[in-house]
């Protein structure tokens, strides 16, 4: 067990287990925040896997945008004052039972599946081959994307306004 | 312990997955809806880039796991859009009370 | 230049009219100045026409350029084999130069219709119809399979039936446009089974690889009979696209289009490329299918030519001329003057362009009058007009100096020899013949129309001299139709480059066994067919230039005699008026009549297929009023006693069922309708159990 290891079971358990409350948590608030830590611990997990840069998007894109936006859509739409901040859950124990049999299914078939597994080692410069890639192999996907993102902010500004 | 590998990646990101999807399905607060997917396209962007590792195949996948970033952005954007024209409509932003599908 | 340049530049002179066709068409209703795009583009593809023609004939003078690709591969049909049909282009001599000639005059075309057609409703639509009329006649052109010759070959057909039709708020113009495309499709029936005979012998559509299969001795249906069968049938579609006679009939209903189409049908698309197809599988033809075709020719050739003499509308003395003048040259092909007919086909094409061009300038100028015995002394007032009008009448005649005397005295020249050789001397003899006879109603119709008095003196009063765009045309026309661009020498097309070296007669590849006597090889018989085919010059048999080179001088001073009289006989009797021409008409009423009426095509048309059809169908709607309904009725009075028996039965076997099935169905929705709660979480926990039901199941 080395420091690796460890650096992994770490995050792996932030992970996992504020996704958890962020599942469970009656509170919406504090499930956003939860979900910060997720977030955080996948980040971490992309680092273990040699994707410092992708880390880094993670926490700039998910952190600083995605979940502030989330924030605004609770604070939106939950008018503190007057409605329950608090949100209930439904249908609970199919839920569960679906869930865990699904998760087991595929760690099951996960397990019995003899993946190819080359230990690489963790390259130098990701952003510059990254940047590579998106302006030469991936750069039909990368200008698609671009407009897609614009009509997004369009359509989500044109369909908040309503 | 055996030494850290692609699987216990894939155990991470199952799990991450099996919530997400507990989160979609149970939660009744659209906005918490949303959390679970975000949840699901985490655990989705785990596999791209333990794969991409462990099978050797360079940066196609953190390429990929990219392109998942700017779609969950994206869709973030517009589900948000989505849940505030709801509020309007239905004066609550709890799934489980919408049901004009049935009619 | 390199061959896969060259290749793509046809490409690309192929493709730009469809961009045209397109544009036009879907921004038509909105941007009013979307004609200028066609335009451009037309003079686009002419500019690429003419680096094309001068690269090929400068460049590969010799040698062939073909790409094609493997379109449809059916793999392995049960009968055929594995099946693949190929589709290319074919850049050769002959099609280079007929590609210039399409775009020269499609140009010409678009240019003179901006003034000609100005202020029409569809404006724009008009313009969109050129480019695919161009288009079609292109690929025709550039084709090197029979396949894609009969896909362009309709679409050539579909779009004379969009332009003839233009103006269809007419009902003659709508009919006209109809009679067109049946008629059309008359002659396409043969050639399809002729496409379909040689696809079943053969595998395939490509010309080269027909030709080859042939000269190793494969034959449709393992005889040389067939072979000449495949030769007709293929040339009944020239029949119907050409206006041969016997389905001629279109051509002149055809003038209901606007004139700038009629220029374009008669000279350069349409008609042009029934003799393009003829010039194409000209290897192929047995002495059999040669004799038909010739036969064809001269009917088509004399019957429009007398005709012509007695109409009244300028457009329908042009449009008999030109049948007849295709006539000309399916005659000439027919006698094995292959350079002559596709040399002919060159020459027509600018000088009855301008012949129709110059109709429409007139037709412009005194507010749409057609007809002839209306105009008069419009010389004066139409100087331009008059004078190119002229040099295109001097060409039909064959008048020296003139491309058309080059062309047409080749011609009557092959057919010379052929009466020499065979005996057969009835083709030169019409042939002369109809040289005279067109020399006559030409400066007939030009005296009418130019010289004298003008006898309607209010539509004079009004005419005026067309504006530049519709001048240039006629004058670039007019620069065309002199002798000087063809040959150095005005008496002899063969010291021309494109005689000498341009065009050149194919090898044939028919048996020699089935061929006439002067066009058997003298080559051994072992050379290869390839290595002839297409890049040495084949005159037949020394017999054969003999005889031409011995009828060159008496067909040339014979044919100058006879179009000189023409011509003189005209003016006699339009100009000078020695002869009253009503007391001459009177005489020999009948045949004044005869030709008047048109020979009554017809009148004979209408009562034998539209009359047979309506015969027919009052002897079908008689067997069905009689034994049909008496079935019918019978079977009416069985239905109803089995229908009584069967009400039985249905109330109570069949309702019992149906109230079960009703029964069963609402309780099975009972319980199903538990699932449907409307709310989207319900629905996910149902998928995700699915899922992992089906995962069990496919693990």
């Amino acid at each position: 067990m080395n420091v690796y290891d460890i650096i992994f079971y770490l995050f792996a358990a932030i992970t996992i287990l504020s996704a958890f409350f962020v599942v469970t948590t009656r509170n919406i608030v504090y499930s956003a925040y939860y979900l910060l830590f997720t977030f955080f611990g996948v980040a971490g997990i992309y680092v273990l896997l040699g994707a410092d840069f992708i880390a880094m998007v993670q926490l700039i894109v998910y952190v600083g945008g995605i979940l502030i936006l989330l924030l605004f859509g609770v604070m939106l739409t939950n008018r503190i004052t007057s409605v329950e901040i608090r949100s209930g859950s439904i249908h609970v124990v199919p839920a569960t039972i679906g869930v865990a049999l699904f998760a087991g299914i595929l760690l099951a078939s996960m397990w019995n599946t003899e993946w190819k597994s080359v230990d690489t080692a963790a390259p130098a410069a990701t952003t510059q081959n990254l940047g590579f890639l998106l302006i030469h192999q991936y750069t039909l996907v990368f200008e698609l994307l671009g407009i897609l993102l614009l009509i997004a902010l369009i359509g989500a500004a044109s369909m908040a306004r309503k | 312990m055996i030494q850290v590998g692609l699987n216990h990646f894939l155990v991470v990101s199952t799990a991450l997955f099996a919530l997400g999807i507990l989160g979609i399905v149970t939660r009744k607060n659209a906005v918490m809806v949303l959390m679970g997917i975000e949840l699901i396209l985490n655990s989705a962007n785990i596999n791209f880039i333990a794969f991409a590792k462990f099978g050797n195949f360079g940066f196609q996948g953190q390429a990929m796991a990219l392109f998942v970033i700017i779609l969950a952005a994206a869709e973030a954007a517009i589900a948000l859009a989505i849940v505030l024209n709801i509020y309007k409509t239905f004066s609550t932003v709890n799934v489980d009370e919408i049901d004009t599908l049935k009619d | 230049m390199t061959e896969p340049m060259m290749i793509n530049l046809a490409l690309a002179i192929l493709f730009l009219p469809l961009l045209g066709f397109l544009v036009t068409l879907l921004f038509g209703k909105r941007i009013k100045s979307i004609y200028t795009f066609e335009i451009a583009i037309i003079i686009l593809a002419f500019v690429g026409a003419v680096v094309l023609l001068f690269t090929k004939l400068s460049y590969y003078q010799n040698t062939d350029i073909v790409s094609q690709v493997s379109w449809i591969n059916l793999g392995n049909v049960p009968l055929l084999g594995n099946t693949t049909i190929d589709i290319g282009i074919l850049i050769d001599n002959i099609s280079v130069l007929m590609i210039f000639v399409v775009t020269l005059i499609s140009m010409l075309v678009h240019i003179f219709s901006i003034v000609y057609m100005e202020g029409d409703r569809l404006y724009n639509r008009y313009f969109a119809y050129l480019g695919i009329f161009t288009f079609s006649m292109t690929g025709i052109v550039f084709t090197h399979n029979m396949l894609m010759m009969y896909i362009f070959w309709e679409l050539v057909g579909l779009s004379s039936y969009l332009l003839i039709g233009f103006w269809y708020e007419k009902k003659s113009a709508s009919d006209a446009g109809k009679k067109a495309f049946i008629v059309n499709r008359v002659g396409d029936l043969g050639m399809l089974s002729g496409i379909l005979l040689l696809y079943t012998t053969y595998h395939t559509f490509t010309f080269s690889q027909i030709f080859s299969q042939i000269a190793a001795g494969h034959f449709p249906l393992n005889s040389e009979f067939w072979l000449t069968v495949t030769g007709i049938l293929l040339f009944c579609g020239a029949i119907g696209k050409s206006a041969q006679f016997p389905l001629h009939v279109w051509l002149p209903d055809a003038m209901e289009g606007p004139t700038p189409v009629s220029a374009l049908i008669h000279a350069a698309t349409m008609v042009a490329a029934g003799v393009y197809l003829v010039v194409r599988i000209f290897p192929l033809l047995t002495s059999g299918a040669l004799m038909f075709i010739a036969v064809i020719g001269m009917l088509s050739a004399f019957i429009p030519a007398t005709i012509a003499l007695t109409q009244n509308d300028i457009k329908k003395v042009l449009a008999y001329s030109t049948i007849s003048q295709l006539g000309y040259m399916v005659m000439g092909l027919g006698v094995g003057a292959y350079k002559f007919a596709f040399f002919h086909l060159i020459t027509h094409a600018f000088f009855k362009a301008l012949l129709f061009l110059g109709s429409g300038s007139v037709i412009h100028a005194m507010h749409h009058e057609q007809d002839i015995t209306k105009m008069g002394g419009l010389r004066k007032k139409m100087p331009i007009t008059y004078a190119t009008f002229l040099i295109a009448s001097l060409a039909i005649s064959g008048i020296p100096l003139t491309s058309g005397f080059l062309s047409k005295d080749g011609i009557l020249q092959g057919s010379f020899a052929f009466g020499s050789l065979t005996g057969y001397w009835i083709f030169a003899f019409v042939g002369f013949l109809v040289a005279m006879m067109t020399a006559f109603y030409m400066f007939r119709l030009l005296i009418l129309t130019f010289h004298g008095e003008p006898r309607d003196h209010h539509k004079y009063e009004h005419a005026h001299e067309s504006p530049f765009t519709m001048a240039m045309p006629l004058a670039v026309l007019a620069v065309l139709s002199i002798f000087i661009w063809y040959t150095p020498n005005p008496f002899n097309p063969e010291q021309g480059a494109i005689l000498s070296n341009w065009i050149k007669t194919p090898q044939l590849v028919t048996p020699q066994d089935s061929r006439f006597n002067f066009m058997k090889s003298e080559l051994p018989a072992n050379v290869a067919v390839q290595q002839v085919t297409q890049n040495s010059e084949v005159m037949y048999s020394e017999s054969y230039t003999q005889a031409l080179e011995g009828a060159h001088i008496p067909s040339l001073l014979l044919s100058l005699t006879l179009a000189g009289l023409g011509i003189l006989i005209a003016f006699s009797f339009y100009q000078w008026k020695k002869v009253d021409v009503d007391k001459l008409a009177d005489s020999i009423k009948p045949l004044y009549k005869l030709s008047y009426n048109k020979w009554y095509f017809d009148e004979i048309y209408g009562a034998v297929f539209v009359g047979g059809t309506l015969l027919l169908s009052r002897a079908l709607a008689w067997f069905d009023q009689y034994i049909v309904d008496g079935i019918v009725n019978g079977a009416a009075t069985v239905t109803r006693a089995v229908s009584r028996f069967s009400g039985k039965f249905d109330n109570v076997v069949v309702d019992g069922m149906v109230n079960g099935t009703a029964y069963v169905s609402g309780f099975i929705g009972l319980i199903f309708r538990r699932f449907q709660t409307g709310k989207v979480q319900t629905y996910i926990v149902l998928v995700v159990f699915s899922l992992v039901i089906l995962l069990f199941i496919f693990k």
